[in-house]
């Protein structure tokens, strides 16, 4: 039995206009984005992938609209924990110094936590996502060192600390090799199916959305179109409690053919 | 010798220390955003202020760190007009600076002013005014990069997640911009405006040679510039040089005395 509040309502944008240098990106958009919903986000260069994401975390204001995050206009939004973000893999520079550990460590530094220490217990969160993520050996190294590949992981590692309910992901694998790529969508779709997360993905490959997502968008807007799943893995409304899990989601990702055949049951 | 027991030298000395330890903090900060050329725009501006001070009479560090403060402010608002051409707006506003700076120094050519020593940097004339105003500024600059250091962090490494995060981001630009405003006043005295940049931006570039992490990174930014302010103060005072130029070329060697000893360890490995 699923009762209505596994269901609530993550992200809505209703009426939403947005505007650049005079030219319109996104006109009357409407959509909403449910509890365990995995929202696939595609269109060509310049059809407002990255405004409409810009948009729904608050760095850019609609003309007009409104975008609400878990029913609260983003204006008005605070529980900044809950929502993890995986960045383009060429948003950093590779010879920023800076490890594995304190890149992951990073996800913890919300509004909520100013002024806050580092205390064991985040500590033991790193090691949680670390481990989670198969990086553990690689918390000291340079994140610059690293393959696209395992940089992926460690921005999914950033983005997991905090147990989030959301979690955003901006073409993450650009740049990456097709068997990598390949490798870090089925640990994203284990992720959709087996915890309690809702998905909102930027990505220029349409196959690997459609082959998860379905042939047919939900939704159209303009030269945008929005492939949608939703989660029926879950049957109880537990809560989402990924950091106890995540130990658990390492061994069952441990051998890839396993998370293959885990993320290839659609 | 004797001259570094006297007491000019030992404030010199005392400041130099001081401005050793932010100036190089505050400047990784902006190599790391790639915001090196804000140190130098500011500190062109900061010359304009200094200039008015003599004009006006009034103490020239105090109006010099007014035009750097409010030229920051101008930096970001200017960064957002041109969005994707960032750079511009610290053009713009560098050249604004000299360009006043100019006009007031050669507007006040009638009065006696040692226009060299705030290019250029001098242990002569540093007083204890400009001591106080060199420590009550290191203590604003370490009070909030220690206390803030984890979110600057993030928003160094990621603008974009330090957003999502729902930290207020445009406060961190305009908190950097004005900490560098005031380092750089403290600074000019001794090191000059011509070359203050230089301290802000050189240990950083040594750090992005030999630093893993970003907590080694602080740390070797830190000592090499103590070990050029000090080292470089004490030649200057010794072989009477300008102090600014010789801090600046102990930076540039210790640099590549880095690159060296990086490429010669590659080669070995």
């Amino acid at each position: 039995m699923q009762n209505n509040s596994c269901h609530q309502d993550i992200i809505t944008l209703e009426n939403v206009s947005f505007s650049y240098q005079n030219q319109a990106v996104h006109s009357g958009l409407n959509f909403s984005v449910k509890e365990r919903d995995f929202i696939g986000l595609i269109g060509s260069n310049g059809a407002g992938k990255t405004t409409l994401l810009r948009m729904i975390v608050g760095l850019l204001k609609p003309d007009s609209g409104t975008i609400r995050l878990f029913g609260q206009p983003v204006s008005q939004f605070k529980d900044w924990d809950r929502i993890g973000y995986v960045p383009q893999k060429n948003s950093f520079n590779p010879l920023f110094p800076a490890t594995v550990r304190e890149v992951v460590l990073s996800g913890l530094y919300t509004r909520n936590k100013l002024f806050r220490k580092i205390t064991k217990a985040d500590q033991k969160k790193c090691d949680d996502a670390l481990h989670a993520m198969n990086i553990e050996d690689l918390a000291m190294k340079r994140i610059g060192q690293l393959s696209g590949g395992q940089q992926q992981r460690v921005f999914l590692a950033r983005a997991l600390i905090n147990n989030p309910s959301l979690l955003i992901l901006d073409e993450p694998t650009v740049g990456i090799d097709s068997e990598t790529q390949e490798g870090f969508f089925h640990m994203i779709k284990h992720m959709h199916q087996h915890h309690n997360i809702t998905f909102l993905m930027v990505s220029h490959d349409m196959e690997m959305i459609r082959s998860y997502l379905g042939q047919q968008p939900a939704i159209e807007s303009g030269k945008l179109k929005f492939y949608k799943k939703h989660s029926h893995e879950l049957q109880d409304c537990v809560e989402n409690d990924l950091t106890h899990s995540l130990r658990e989601l390492r061994h069952q990702m441990e051998s890839k053919r396993e998370v293959v055949t885990v993320g290839d049951i659609s | 010798m004797e001259i570094l027991a006297s007491e000019f030298f030992q404030r010199a000395l005392i400041g130099g220390v001081l401005i050793g330890i932010t100036a190089p903090l505050i400047g990784i900060f902006l190599v790391l955003r790639r915001l090196s050329m804000i140190g130098d725009t500011l500190s062109h501006v900061s010359i304009a202020g200094v200039a008015l001070g003599f004009l006006i009479g009034v103490y020239p560090v105090a109006v010099g760190l007014l035009f750097a403060i409010i030229a920051s402010f101008f930096i970001e608002k200017l960064r957002k007009t041109y969005k994707t051409y960032a750079e511009l707006s610290i053009a713009i506003i560098m050249s604004g600076g000299v360009a006043l700076a100019s006009i007031m120094f050669t507007m006040g050519r009638g009065y006696n002013v040692n226009v060299n020593g705030y290019l250029f940097g001098s242990i002569l004339t540093l007083d204890n005014v400009d001591l106080i105003t060199i420590a009550v500024v290191t203590i604003v600059v370490l009070v909030a990069i220690i206390s803030q250091q984890k979110e600057l962090f993030l928003l160094t490494f990621d603008e974009d997640a330090a957003a999502v995060s729902g930290l207020p981001v445009r406060f961190y630009n305009v908190m950097i911009s004005v900490l560098t405003a005031l380092v750089i006043s403290a600074s000019i005295k001794i090191v000059g405006a011509l070359l203050v940049s230089a301290l802000l931006t050189i240990p950083a570039a040594c750090s992005l040679i030999i630093a893993r992490s970003f907590r080694q990174s602080v740390i070797t930014v830190v000592v090499i510039g103590e070990l050029a302010v000090v080292l470089g103060l004490m030649l200057a005072g010794v072989w009477n040089l300008a102090p600014g130029g010789t801090i600046v070329l102990l930076l540039i060697a210790i640099m590549l005395v880095l690159m060296l000893l990086k490429r010669g360890m590659k080669m070995g490995s």
